[in-house]
């Protein structure tokens, strides 16, 4: 059986255990532990501290498997291990928190360093009225014109197919180029 | 939805970068940053969560291009304008401001270049610099919340001269340029500094200023720049300001500290990155899964 794998990352919050959620045809096997902190608790309940795991089976030869990565820093060593054979990832961006910005923007200079595989930048929480459209998300996180910027919404699972799709029209389009 | 944030993440010359780039209308508000006391979480960075207190300046924008700026508490009226620029006297500005009370900017304007106090060029040319004097304070900013109304403009009756952001943003950002050059010349104050080979014929004939001798006191090898700095009581922008000065002049040279080097010599054991083998027809039938889910 052939096994590919994605990796969906970004900042702290920014909906990458929704995202997997959303798709994922199985219980996301998740590796979240209750936050210990007041200043973490306000964000959310709980986060990730190694990985997320999330499976789509094509049929009995090929399984995509989705790979969540944790958002803070102090797990960064997982980060590698993760993007270590990775078809292509996602950039999760928190649209409606501009102070998240610049680590989403380095984050995915980071994982561009591990690998050079095709990449989308997701930009979620569209539906937040604080958000910011995905053309003002472009300029701001100074994303070139041929990277897909992809508005999003992770718990909705049409939404978060686009994405995916994209990225592997991605993966497609860079096949062909050679 | 207006576009709201802080400048401590986003800066007002990349806020004028996407204004102009995105061709927005509308008026950028900055806002006093009140302290809340609160700790908010970015991962792993934690910081003290500041929130719009009161009104501090405004920007406003038409098709991306600058019209019109204002500083809370600061006179941006016509009159004020042309006398700070010395097209009006004192008494001028003084005389007019009582015989003018309720006349509007524009209105002003007109009578005082048919009454040729002033040319309608001093009028524009005034304007324009009032206005860019206030954009180039306000980009020094950097810790103050802000929002962008879209079609939200000032009141009509204020003289409104469209300037393109293009030069607005490489003037602003000349003015900061000194600043980040020495952030990227000296990115990481946790390298260390240690003197060269031959230190004494370096030294020798050279004049410091009393902040450059409390940095070199401090030059070993096991010294980050950082501690450096804490030992002199120095800012960020000093101490890199210092030791650019002393390396330019090759008085002292950049050095990993012990425990970077260790990290490095981690960082070098890393494997190359490998792509993954996968056939087209594998992509594809990716696609058609996640297309039928």
């Amino acid at each position: 059986m052939q096994t590919v794998k994605m990796v969906i990352t970004g900042p702290f919050s920014a909906g990458k255990t929704e995202f997997i959620r959303s798709i994922s045809e199985i219980e996301v096997v998740s590796t979240e532990q209750n936050i210990s902190t007041d200043a973490e608790k306000k964000e959310k309940e709980q986060t990730t501290v190694a990985m997320d795991f999330g499976r789509i089976t094509v049929d009995d030869d090929l399984v995509l498997y989705l790979f969540g990565t944790p958002g803070q820093r102090r797990f960064d060593f997982m980060w590698e291990i993760l993007a270590e054979g990775m078809l292509g990832f996602v950039v999760m961006v928190d649209s409606a928190k501009p102070e998240t910005f610049r680590e989403a923007k380095s984050i995915l200079e980071t994982f561009r360093a591990y690998a050079p595989t095709p990449y989308v930048v997701a930009a979620n929480k569209q539906d937040h009225p604080d958000a910011w459209s995905a053309d003002d998300l472009r300029i701001a996180l100074r994303i070139e014109e041929g990277v897909k910027l992809l508005p999003c919404v992770a718990k909705d699972k049409e939404s978060v197919k686009g994405v995916l799709l994209e990225l592997l029209y991605s993966i497609l389009e860079e096949m062909d180029a050679g | 939805m207006p576009l709201q944030g802080n400048l401590r993440d986003f800066s007002t010359t990349q806020l004028l970068n996407l204004i102009n780039l995105a061709g927005k209308s509308g008026t950028l508000t900055f806002f006093e940053g009140k302290r809340t006391g609160e700790v908010e979480n970015l991962g792993d960075q934690k910081r003290e969560r500041i929130v719009a207190g009161q009104e501090r300046a405004a920007m406003s924008f038409r098709s991306g291009k600058l019209i019109f700026a204002k500083m809370i508490g600061q006179d941006g009226s016509l009159i004020s304008v042309l006398n700070k620029a010395g097209k009006l006297t004192d008494e001028q500005a003084r005389i007019i401001r009582e015989r003018a009370k309720n006349t509007t900017d524009k209105a002003l304007a007109l009578l005082l270049i048919n009454a040729n106090y002033v040319t309608q060029n001093d009028v524009v040319t005034c304007i324009q610099q009032h206005t860019l004097d206030v954009v180039y304070n306000l980009m020094a900013w950097n810790d103050n919340p802000f929002r962008l109304d879209e079609d939200v403009y000032p009141d009509g009756s204020r003289i409104q001269v469209p300037i393109d952001l293009e030069n607005v943003i490489i003037e602003g950002a000349r003015r900061i340029r000194e600043i980040a050059e020495l952030n990227q010349h000296l990115p990481n104050l946790d390298m260390a500094l240690k003197f060269p080979d031959n230190p004494k014929e370096k030294f020798k004939g050279i004049h410091l200023s009393v902040e450059e001798w409390r940095v070199v006191s401090f030059v070993n090898p096991k010294n980050t720049i950082r501690q450096i700095a804490k030992a002199n009581n120095m800012s960020e922008t000093e101490i890199r300001r210092v030791v650019y000065g002393l390396e330019q002049a090759g008085l002292v040279e950049m050095v990993k500290p012990p425990g970077m080097e260790q990290a490095a010599a981690g960082d070098r054991r890393r494997r190359p990155p490998q792509k993954p083998q996968v056939q087209r027809v594998t992509v594809n039938r990716l696609i058609d899964k996640i297309r039928s889910i």
